[in-house]
């Protein structure tokens, strides 16, 4: 290591001690396990994961429920997941992810709906199995042409007991529509991550299980799935267009735009690919054990990427693909050229600090890299030790890595490294802004996208030089102060 | 290949394009299994049949698409309306991350409350640990003044006893004994986000006001109001401590969120910034009276606000001339100072706005759902104005605020075609917009789904606005608030005039320069 290098890393260290300070001593060794400085050895980023949030700090994570519900379940658009137990959760989780779809809203597609039980004192009291039933019942009078239902059990439901699975054998066979039950309660694991993988073994257990996929499907040597994207802002469409470009067929979608017809014939596919690994990798997983479907990891962010998966994906199949993928990089060469030139000698330079979920701490870094912008640090709001893994192929010697930021580290982190662009989500928005930070919300895209894809990746582009360049930042200071 | 380096186009463009167009019907030819496009077409039509509003109605378990949070979320509000106020959610973690977010995307700003973020293991042992470990967690690192104690339902459910974990948690040194730790308990299972804030308020005033050796209650001149849950509070708090100035009145705002939640971006975050001071907020114990602006938000702030023997009055979500006369002369019967003349100058000048426009609103038709005080409010300045309030609904609602409804209705003639809807939700909405439908729909963000399927225009006036930026920074109450809203209300009427009236050669012949 280079005498520059050892430096700075010393100075960063004395920073993580420095912020660590206002700790009371017992939360302050906690953290200090999560926090760490990317080294070439170092084959997990160095920290620790997917352990508890210590309590009375503002973590930014959520719970299972919204692992379920939020991403897993609730983009399948032609189900209706019911968020069982009291109206908070299934409000705040009503229509803000923006997974795109297409569908007649209230009649066969239902995304941007909030469909709860509402629990009540005495649904608390004396369980709440017969209004469930009630509500299924209600749901299959009022929409006749759902397709499926599954119970998003909110945090009382695991608490009070009630048999939420019964319910849902008995009614699936009264209806003769697939009902799933899903224990996601709130206060089940550290993050939303475990709501992930409970979803993933639902699927596993009430769809692939239970129901055959449609004989009439015929295969083809092509036929691949999206797995792990929620089409937020469109993303898995500028995704699918690329695998159709290169010859492939995109069997399933999951979940964004996905139906449950899709989910159905999912183990027809010759190959699973897995663009969110943390929220997906479960039932890929499954699928290569039980059905012997490979699966593989793929990044659509930013040009390089997207041409060395495109590449990877190829390499699955035959000549014809591996041309075509060549053909479709070459293709699209003009457009990344033409952004490029356009953006890089405005971008070049620029620093980042990232701080979201899933797979963009580590997926996106490249795409920056690609403008000329450099990642300075990154963390995730509930990896796993394998994220951080795959995280170290990304990230540069000396990348501040923080995992399960609080809000007190992150604005303190930010100070003092003093980026040109802060990449986060709504809730560290407007912190930053106030802080005369550029900002860009990357779990909604900030309302924009898609950034997946060539297409999104010209997005991408815009939206960072929009958030750095924009004049606002230069009148935070009044002249006479 | 539709992107351009030169003219980058977003999703909105993109995915109009050919290209993604087949992509879209491949997908669904190939691989959705959908219903055939006659069938959707058909039950859609009968999703807005008088056969489909009687089967909706008669729902008894479901409900969809609710115009209610719980009761934390009221509570949180409630909490960081006080200076220098860290709210700590005893619960799973998941809830404050939405409460937070729900906050910061109507209000645009940074929302701050922290979690005990209870697992499995305090399911079953319950959150003592978390507590003790929390609150000194919390009392270090974001440095409040005060911590207001509060549940989600998982702990309500397992039965935490709040007071005694404060008390166990400042035993062990978590915080300080004489630090301020309020709590209230607010079971997301009872009442909503109105009765949340309730909850809180009541907790807070209770902490100051009982507190052991405080001093008994001594009468000022000073009016102690209470907003309750308002997504306006920004524009309206300081409009209301406008009116105090012009008054000369000693007011105070208990839980004053408007710098809370209106900061500058100067460079600097603040934390905290504004809010009712813990000085003021004791003090607010020897006013003359409480004024509530939300009857529904302060029931039980206000009973026991009452025995203290303080006078107390409450209002619902006063909107328009005569509810603001009513206000004023409420100031003027607990303080014997008279209206200023500027405000009657004021109330001259939104009577003639009134006057100058009410030919477009006199005889409109209108649905009206939020919190049950909003909808009050608004119906009433809407007969005020000549419009007809036809559909009233809030999912907060009562008996007693149904009866309510109806009582204001019976008030006017242009309640004559009114109708009350508490407890029910949007769906409901849905089905009573296609078969009685109306002119204009008011209500939050969420209605803009209500709006594309009925095609009513939505006026955006109430909590949440997440699609629509800044007009929590105008105020809604007073004259000047009614000035906004009659505003707000024409630009939507005479945008829509101007909509079904430009088509070229068609419909143009009134399409007016001046209306």
């Amino acid at each position: 290591m280079s005498l520059a290098n050892e430096e700075s890393k010393q100075a960063t260290q004395a920073l993580i001690n420095e912020v660590l300070e206002a700790y009371p001593e017992k939360s302050r060794k906690r953290r200090a396990k999560h926090i760490g400085i990317q080294t070439a050895e170092a084959k997990d980023c160095d920290v620790k994961s997917n352990v508890k949030s210590i309590p009375g700090v503002m973590t930014i994570r959520g719970c299972a429920y919204a692992g379920s519900k939020g991403v897993v379940w609730g983009p399948i658009k032609d189900m209706i997941h019911i968020s069982h137990g009291p109206v908070g959760c299934g409000y705040y989780s009503w229509s803000g992810r923006r997974n795109y779809y297409i569908g007649v809203t209230g009649v066969d597609s239902w995304g941007t709906m909030h469909f709860t039980s509402d629990f009540q004192e005495k649904d608390i009291v004396f369980g709440g199995d017969k209004k469930l039933a009630k509500v299924i019942d209600e749901i299959n009078d009022l929409f006749p042409l759902v397709n499926g239902i599954s119970i998003q059990s909110e945090c009382p439901i695991g608490l009070i007991g009630d048999d939420i699975e019964a319910v849902a054998r008995n009614k699936s066979a009264e209806i003769g529509k697939p009902i799933v039950p899903v224990r996601c309660e709130g206060f089940r694991g550290v993050s939303q991550s475990l709501g992930h993988h409970i979803a993933n073994d639902t699927i596993r257990d009430w769809v692939f299980d239970k129901i055959e996929p449609n004989a009439e499907f015929e295969k083809t040597p092509y036929d691949v799935t999206i797995i792990g994207d929620y089409n937020i802002g469109g993303d898995a469409w500028s995704s699918r267009i690329l695998l159709e470009e290169i010859g492939l067929r995109v069997i399933a979608q999951w979940s964004g735009d996905g139906t449950l017809a899709e989910l159905e014939n999912t183990p027809l596919a010759k190959v699973n690919l897995i663009h969110c690994y943390r929220s997906m990798n479960y039932i890929a997983r499954h699928m290569e054990e039980k059905f012997n479907i490979p699966w593989m990891e793929y990044n659509f962010f930013g040009p390089s990427q997207i041409a060395e998966s495109l590449r990877k994906i190829a390499a699955l199949f035959d000549d014809k693909i591996q041309a075509n993928a060549e053909a479709v990089i070459a293709k699209y060469q003009p457009l990344v050229d033409g952004v490029i030139a356009k953006y890089k000698p405005r971008l070049e330079g620029k620093k980042v600090m990232l701080y979201v979920g899933g797979l963009r701490p580590r997926h996106v870094v490249d795409a920056y890299h690609d403008l000329g912008m450099e990642v300075t640090g990154t963390g995730y709001e509930f990896a796993h030790n394998d994220d951080y893994q795959r995280t170290t192929h990304y990230t540069k010697e000396g990348t501040l890595i923080y995992d399960d930021v609080t809000a007190y580290e992150f604005e303190k982190f930010v100070e003092k490294l003093d980026p040109d662009l802060v990449a986060s989500g709504i809730k560290e928005k407007y912190v930053f802004q106030k802080m005369g930070k550029p900002f860009r919300q990357m779990h909604s895209w900030d309302y924009s996208g898609p950034y997946h894809g060539y297409d999104g990746f010209a997005i991408f582009a815009r939206d960072m030089d929009m958030a750095i360049n924009n004049p606002v930042w230069t009148l935070t200071k009044a002249p006479w102060a | 290949m539709p992107q351009n380096p030169e003219k980058v186009i977003d999703h909105m463009e993109l995915f109009r394009q050919p290209e993604y167009k087949d992509v879209f019907g491949r997908k669904q030819a190939e691989f959705e299994y959908g219903h055939p496009k006659e069938e959707v077409s058909r039950v859609a039509e009968w999703t807005k049949s008088e056969e489909y509003k009687a089967k909706n109605f008669s729902r008894e378990a479901l409900t969809i698409n609710p115009t209610k949070a719980c009761q934390p979320l009221g509570a949180v509000f409630a909490a960081q309306g006080f200076e220098g106020t860290m709210p700590f959610v005893h619960g799973s973690q998941g809830c404050v991350a939405y409460y937070r977010s729900h906050l910061t995307r109507h209000f645009k700003e940074p929302n701050s409350a922290v979690s005990s973020s209870m697992t499995e293991d305090a399911a079953v042992f319950g959150g003592l640990n978390n507590m003790i470990d929390g609150l000194a967690n919390t009392y270090s690192l974001y440095q409040p003044k005060m911590i207001a104690v509060l549940t989600t339902c998982m702990a309500e459910v397992i039965g935490d006893d709040l007071q005694g974990f404060i008390v166990n948690a400042k035993n062990k040194d978590s915080i300080p004994q004489d630090f301020p730790a309020p709590h209230a308990h607010t079971p997301a299972f009872v009442g909503s986000h109105v009765t949340g804030y309730d909850n809180m308020m009541k907790g807070v005033l209770n902490y100051f006001w009982d507190a052991e050796g405080s001093p008994a209650r001594e009468e000022t001149d000073s009016i102690n109001v209470i907003g309750g849950f308002d997504g306006y509070a920004v524009g309206n708090n300081r409009e209301l401590k406008r009116i105090f100035g012009l008054f000369g009145i000693d007011a105070t705002i208990l839980s004053d969120v408007s710098d809370v939640f209106d900061t500058p971006t100067d460079g600097q975050f603040r934390l905290y910034d504004g809010g009712t001071t813990l000085e003021q907020t004791k003090a607010a114990k020897n006013a003359k009276a409480t004024i509530s602006m939300q009857e529904y938000c302060t029931p039980q702030t206000l009973s026991y606000i009452k025995d203290k023997d303080q006078a107390v009055a409450k209002f619902n979500y006063p909107m328009g001339v005569g509810a603001t006369d009513e206000f004023l002369l409420k100031l003027v019967e607990l303080t014997g100072k008279p209206v200023p003349a500027e405000l009657t100058l004021e109330r001259g000048r939104l009577v003639d706005a009134i006057a100058d426009s009410h030919t477009h609103i006199h005889g409109k038709r209108f649905a009206v759902y939020g919190d049950p005080d909003f909808c009050l409010g608004m119906s009433k300045f809407l007969m005020e104005m000549g419009a007809e309030p036809v559909h009233i609904l809030s999912t907060s609602g009562s008996k007693k605020w149904d009866k309510q409804v109806q009582k204001l209705l019976d008030s006017s003639p242009f309640g004559k075609s009114g109708a009350s809807y508490g407890g029910k939700d949007l769906w409901h909405l849905r089905s009573l917009l296609f078969t009685d439908p109306v002119d204009y729909i008011i209500g939050n963000s969420y209605g803009k789904y209500l709006e594309r399927d009925t095609k009513i225009p939505l006026i955006r006036l109430t909590y949440p606005i997440f699609d629509r930026h800044h007009h929590h920074r105008y105020p809604t109450w007073g004259y000047q608030g009614g000035l906004n809203v009659l505003v707000r209300i024409l630009d939507k009427i005479l945008d829509d005039y101007d909509q079904k009236t430009n088509i070229a050669g068609e419909t143009d012949y009134s399409f007016d320069l001046i209306r």
